[in-house]
């Protein structure tokens, strides 16, 4: 996330009084809410107050807000902090949301990017005319479209730097803009040629009950005493179809050669043993780093036995510190410095799964 | 009441219990940080996962009802698990979260020792970590001069937030930004303007917020710990005094749910240093005006030439504010073996009396009593400032469903909405006569409570004012059996004390505010710093400070303060409460008991008993009550109230006006303390903010 932060003193405002038509839409809002829960509205005021302030919050208008709906000013400032399509340092005359989003990525929303940093500059940076300045945004929700960039309330989208660059031009010159797409199709439609959707039988209202007809003459056959023998079948005892159904499993217990011990079985089978031995059927996991940027191994689990010197040699034991499963105590390699004095913590061993 | 299986164990609850409530009355234990009983439920910190039989996932038990869990098929009680492997993997991934962005600075950390997520990181955690990104770091908040942060220790519980919004009422604090951005402040770094603003520290599980006044200086486990009762107002809160030597170096509060709950006011906390600084540490007498050093020899010396060539006519004796219990009967004793009848603990002048019974003086109503009550009427009184905890009682009570809740007096702040019916007794009058609209209210409710202030009764027409009171009182019904609601707030923690023991003046004896303005020529005053004594008297000062009493004495014996001396204490309501010495008073101070026992023997009126346990059969022998410890003598509020409802009388013209003016500076003690003075410098800059 952007870091955001109010604006700094110089460019807030003196004071913020609600217009005239900010305060009948803050009547308006609050008569939605019951008696007493005025602060309901708090979004749609902040929303209106930024309108009027030009696209951004000053820290005077959310005071004002606060007092209008009778609120702490901490409360109303919580909510103004916490959606960043509020806000909180002034924006240009035309506040691009630009996004970057997966499916605009794929279509070329990288390229949309250059431009705006080309042009703009950084995000959250206002031209020195005040025209422009721009804001990286998550999913619009306009995917079929990509790339696409919201321009204060209207989407703009099928861009390519091309159009989109015509489109800032024409913005910055005052001149007409096409909203929606830039490339001429009407909304999502395909963009070629309209495939999908054309059988007339869709618009002739012949459609209409079609599926229950076809429900009621594939049922006519069933009149064949099924379902007095579906209802016999039924069961005298009612049961609960599942009862473990959406339930933890919870087995007696695992089986492991403890329990095994207990009921006099041998606890490790040779077989199994011998399985579990076998180093190909070890699962190995991958490291996310590069290979030569790993790490230094450390063992993080005792500073007490870390050599401080490299040189001393690697910190991990080479030889495994907690017996291989199901190897027999008197088999087992195991730690004899104390430090398996946690037995449930598992030594990762070339500290690979990060 | 619902039955649920915890951990194999069957036991029954009431059914709106939490999962969280239910395993603790079934003995387990569930880990928390954002859960607080008295504070609302946020259920953020996840700490409290617990396994439910038929959940597909732990669940927060700390938000999860026993009432909203299903029954097994057969209609078994709900089963919860909080011991299974689920539940301990759980918690291992809960504390890995929160640990990944919390700083390893234990070592520097002022709540080392007492954290809860050092503790619960012991128990539930993980010892590795498996995070290699940077940690976060947020930039430190100032919230005023008694809370320090230290913001990257935050985990964002959202206890302070709480806390602030619901039992203080001074919603000061939020979490700005969101997600990882989270940051709790308050509003552009404000200085917070609750009197209760401390306990954020208290509650904090992380040292994120600790106390600034004491921090660094010691370590919570090098403190020596003793349960007290506070002084700073009647209120008596339950406080745990901690002293390492012969220092106290902080005081916190103990739970006790019939006063304080678990919260003090700041002034209570905060005082401490006021406990070493401007200390009398040994005797003074005055020659040629100025007050030199003396012996303790040289001081009872000059009483004692003094008070043989006095008649008892013109002897008299005040006691302060903080006096225990002890020594105030020592005094009373030791005045009537001079046969004087000068003698009055009531410094502010206020009209309240043993005369009319206890049941006059007392909060009748006790203070989980407001709880009760269903309509409440507050008379020259800001119990804000008066007794904080009182008043977070009465918005607790006003939080639980708003009773009807008007005032006269002083229209201030009280952090929850009420009538304002007017300024002065005649609003009363108004009141009383049925006049005004609230009178139905209060006459409409079960058990009406009437809190009266001393704003109203320590003033020449007090008594004509608590007569109309109690005639209200009793018109509305608020005195009955089963209820009393007639309730006196006082401000001074030796008052009811002083009241019980009946130190008030004698047949034909002076008043305080009489024997301050020249009534008497030898003046024994027991710590009373609040009232002026006009020059001419010879004055003797027993006292902890070098306050107002001091300066104006001509004798000065050093004494210990509550923490530094045993003494019983009796609350607003009639609690009778015992204060332990956690501390030894400094130099050649002494306990008080023990100094007028020393003196009594100068003036060859030996008191009648050699040690504090003597002292004690003799005043529960002459006074049984006062052996009740921890319990309030309930008195007969319906005599009272017809015993004052008789006496009548005409009202002046002024407004009831609260006696704490300043609520940081109402004692010697706190007049001391350098917190308590940057604090009130500080909520008189709010006040005057608030005015523009």
């Amino acid at each position: 996330m952007a870091v955001r932060k109010l604006a700094p003193e110089e460019l807030q405002p003196e004071s913020f009084v609600f217009s005239p038509e900010t305060e009948a839409f803050a009547q308006q809002q609050i008569a939605k809410y019951p008696p007493g829960r005025q602060a309901s509205a708090v979004i749609a005021l902040l929303g209106k107050a930024q309108e009027q302030a030009g696209g951004w919050l000053p820290r005077k208008a959310i005071e004002a807000v606060a007092a209008r709906l009778d609120m702490p000013v901490i409360r109303v400032m919580e909510v103004a902090t916490f959606y960043t399509m509020f806000n909180l340092e002034p924006v240009g005359k035309y506040f691009i949301q630009f996004c970057g989003t997966t499916p605009c990525v794929l279509r070329g929303a990288g390229d949309i990017k250059k431009v705006l940093e080309r042009r703009i500059g950084d995000q959250n940076h206002v031209t020195a005319d005040g025209t422009f300045s721009w804001l990286e945004v998550e999913c619009l929700g306009a995917c079929s479209n990509a790339p696409m960039v919201q321009i204060n309330d209207d989407y703009y989208e099928d861009l390519t730097p091309e159009n989109f660059e015509k489109l800032l031009d024409d913005l910055a010159a005052g001149r007409p803009v096409r909203k929606g797409s830039q490339i001429g199709r009407n909304r999502s439609e395909p963009f070629e040629a309209v495939k999908t959707l054309q059988d007339p039988s869709l618009y002739d209202g012949s459609q209409i009950g079609a599926w229950r007809k076809r429900f009621e003459e594939q049922a006519e056959p069933a009149e064949t005493g099924e379902a007095e023998a579906a209802i016999t079948s039924v069961p005298q005892e009612a049961r609960a179809a599942k009862p473990g159904a959406g339930r933890a499993i919870e087995s007696e217990a695992a089986d492991t050669p403890a329990e095994r011990a207990k009921k006099g079985e041998t606890p490790i089978s040779p077989t199994d043993q011998k399985e579990a031995a076998d180093p190909s059927r070890a699962t190995k996991g991958n490291s996310h780093t590069e290979e030569g940027a790993r790490p230094a191994p450390q063992s993080g689990k005792s500073y007490v036995s870390t050599p401080s010197k490299p040189e001393e040699g690697s910190p991990v034991p080479a030889s495994p510190t907690t017996p291989v499963a199901g190897t027999p105590p008197s088999q087992a390699e195991t730690r004899r410095d104390g430090s398996d004095s946690k037995p449930d913590v598992v030594v990762d061993k070339d500290n690979k799964t990060s | 009441m619902a039955k649920i299986i915890v951990d194999g164990v069957e036991v029954d609850v009431p059914a709106e219990y939490t999962l969280l409530q239910a395993a603790e009355a079934a003995g387990a234990e569930i880990p928390r940080f954002c859960y607080h009983e008295r504070l609302s439920i946020a259920g953020n910190c996840r700490m409290c996962l617990v396994e439910v039989k038929g959940a597909p996932k732990p669940v927060a038990s700390c938000a999860w009802g026993v009432r909203d869990c299903r029954p097994g098929p057969n209609g078994e009680p709900p089963e919860i698990s909080t011991k299974s492997p689920t539940v301990k993997k759980a918690r291992e991934g809960v504390m890995e979260f929160l640990l990944i962005n919390h700083p390893l600075d234990c070592p520097i950390c002022d709540q080392g020792g007492q954290c809860d997520l050092q503790d619960q990181a012991m128990a539930y955690g993980v010892d590795t970590s498996r995070f290699h990104e940077n940690k976060r770091a947020v930039a430190d908040k100032y919230l005023g001069p008694l809370v320090r942060t230290s913001m990257n220790r935050c985990i964002h519980c959202t206890r302070c937030v709480r806390f602030t919004a619901e039992v203080a009422g001074v919603p000061d604090m939020g979490a700005l930004w969101r997600g990882e951005d989270m940051e709790i402040t308050s509003y552009l770094e404000k200085a917070l303007g609750s009197e209760l603003q401390a306990n954020i520290a208290d509650l904090c599980p992380v040292g994120a917020l600790t106390h600034k006044p004491e921090s660094f200086h010691y370590r919570p486990w090098e403190l020596t710990k003793t349960d007290s009762v506070d002084v700073m107002d009647a209120v008596g809160s339950s406080i745990r005094v901690d002293s390492r030597g012969r220092e106290v170096m902080r005081i916190l509060p103990r739970v006790n749910e019939a006063v304080n709950e678990e919260w003090i006011s700041d002034k209570t906390r905060q005082i401490v240093d006021g406990l070493r600084l401007q200390r009398l540490d040994r005797p003074f007498v005055r020659e040629n005006g100025r007050l030199r050093p003396a012996s303790w020899q040289e001081a009872f010396a000059a009483i004692a030439a003094k008070v043989k060539g006095t008649s008892p006519e013109k002897i008299g004796a005040i006691v302060g504010d903080l006096a225990a219990v002890e020594e105030m009967f020592a005094l009373k004793l030791l005045m009537e073996s001079l046969g004087v009848a000068n003698v009055d603990a009531r410094q502010d002048g206020t009209v309240l009396s043993p005369a009319y019974g206890r049941g006059s003086y007392l909060f009748n109503a006790t203070i989980p009593g407001i709880e009760d009550a269903d309509a409440i009427l507050i008379v020259g009184s800001n119990p804000r400032y008066e007794a904080s905890l009182v008043n977070v009682r009465i918005r607790k009570r006003w939080r639980a469903g708003p009773p009807p809740i008007a005032l006269i007096g002083e229209n201030a702040d009280l952090t929850y909405p009420y009538e304002y019916l007017g300024a002065g007794p005649d609003t009363l009058a108004e009141l009383a006569s049925g006049r005004h609209s609230f009178i139905e209210k209060l006459r409409g409710a079960e058990r009406p409570l009437i809190i009266v202030g001393q704003g109203a009764l320590a003033r020449p027409d007090g008594l004509a004012v608590l007569s109309a009171v109690a005639r209200l009182a009793q018109d509305v019904g608020a005195v009955k059996d089963g209820w009393s609601g007639l309730s006196v707030l006082h401000t001074a923690a030796s008052r009811v004390g002083a009241l019980d023991l009946g130190l008030v003046p004698g047949e034909g004896g002076l008043t305080a505010q009489q024997m301050a303005q020249g009534g008497v020529d030898v003046l024994f005053n027991l710590g009373a710093d609040e009232i002026d004594i006009a020059p001419g008297a010879f004055v003797i000062y027993q006292g902890t400070h070098g306050d107002r009493g001091a300066h104006r004495a001509d004798v000065i014996l050093p004494a210990a303060t509550y923490t530094e001396k045993s003494g019983t204490y009796v609350n607003t309501e009639g609690r009778v409460q015992m204060a332990n010495r956690a501390a030894f008073a400094p130099g050649e101070a002494r306990e008080d008991w023990a100094i007028l026992r020393a003196l009594s023997d100068v003036l060859g009126r030996r008191l009648p008993f050699d040690s504090l346990n003597a002292l004690r059969a003799k005043l529960y022998a002459t006074y049984p009550h006062f052996a009740a410890i921890e319990t309030v003598q309930p008195a007969d509020g319906v005599a009272a109230a017809q015993a004052l409802a008789g006496i009548g009388g005409a009202f002046a013209r002024e407004a009831l006006a609260s006696p704490v003016k300043d609520f940081y500076l109402t004692n010697p003690i706190a007049r001391a303390s350098g917190v308590m003075a940057e604090c009130s410098a500080l909520a008189r800059e709010l006040k005057l903010e608030a005015a523009e």
